[in-house]
């Protein structure tokens, strides 16, 4: 039972974030790279501010999969790194986001290199 | 019998409102239904690897969501998916994936310099950017806090 709550907080709150992206799709037109920037930048927001620890513990993967939690990463490891000095502070962002940076960079690269444009099929 | 002109005027006051609640439920559910993925997926890898720390669980975690959203691109379904789905295959970061897989494949045939390396950051190249320069910033912020407080 306990399980089954879990997924249950995890699809609602990962619901909710994407509910909140779609009404401002519909709204305002915007284009997914400004949708992916903004919520990049709220979980900027909410790990600098201390909220994201909450949201987390609440609705685990229903916030760390969208790209909120991509943010909150980054911003977690300047946070950490800003108790070790300068350099750890203004690195340690890249430090935290690199397993997911590299992952969607190589990747992506072998993906496209692999799958044939469709245009060029015709 | 109506006129056409006002049937148009009535089916554009009622189309896009339906249209609309059907993008809104279709993203959350589509949504919850990718973030319930990477929690199973999470949970796997906690019980089949329990050498590792949370934190490389939660990085790989994120790297096999990756993994999935890329190779959907590239089969060609996760823009079909995109289509009904709307932000709910957007803003997971299997979305994140799918907006450096798929502009990349559609300008593969200009080669891999031109074409793939450089279009693979059309959208995703934004979100790096503003990701990095914000984390730098908060980490000065943070560091500056620490030092003098």
């Amino acid at each position: 039972m306990d399980i089954f709550l879990r997924y249950l907080q995890v699809f609602v709150v990962g619901g909710l974030v994407c509910f909140i992206g779609q009404i401002l799709i519909n709204k305002t037109k915007m284009t997914s790279a400004r949708i992916l920037v903004l919520f990049l930048t709220l979980g900027v927001v909410l790990e600098a501010v201390g909220a994201f620890r909450y949201i987390k513990e609440f609705g685990s993967s229903g916030i760390t999969v969208p790209i909120v939690g991509f943010g909150a990463n980054l911003a977690k490891g300047a946070i950490d790194g800003a108790k070790y000095g300068i350099i750890p502070a203004v690195v340690g962002g890249m430090q935290k986001a690199a397993g997911g940076l590299t992952a969607a960079i190589v990747f992506g690269f072998i993906f496209s290199v692999v799958s044939k444009s469709k245009t060029k099929r015709m | 019998m109506i006129e056409k002109t006002e049937y148009q005027k009535y089916v554009n006051k009622t189309v896009p409102r339906t249209q609309e609640l059907k993008t809104l439920l279709t993203a959350f559910i589509s949504g919850g239904i990718i973030c319930m993925i990477g929690e199973g997926i999470l949970d796997l890898y906690t019980y089949t690897l329990p050498m590792l720390g949370q934190e490389e669980i939660a990085t790989l975690t994120t790297i096999t969501l990756i993994f999935i959203g890329g190779f959907l691109t590239a089969v060609g379904l996760y823009d079909k998916l995109g289509r009904h789905c709307g932000a709910g295959t957007i803003i997971p970061i299997t979305g994140f994936a799918n907006s450096i897989v798929s502009p990349a494949i559609e300008f593969n045939r200009e080669g891999v310099f031109q074409g793939v390396m450089s279009k693979m950051f059309d959208i995703a190249g934004p979100v790096i950017v503003s990701g990095v320069t914000m984390s730098a910033i908060i980490g000065i912020i943070f560091y500056l806090i620490e030092v003098f407080a």
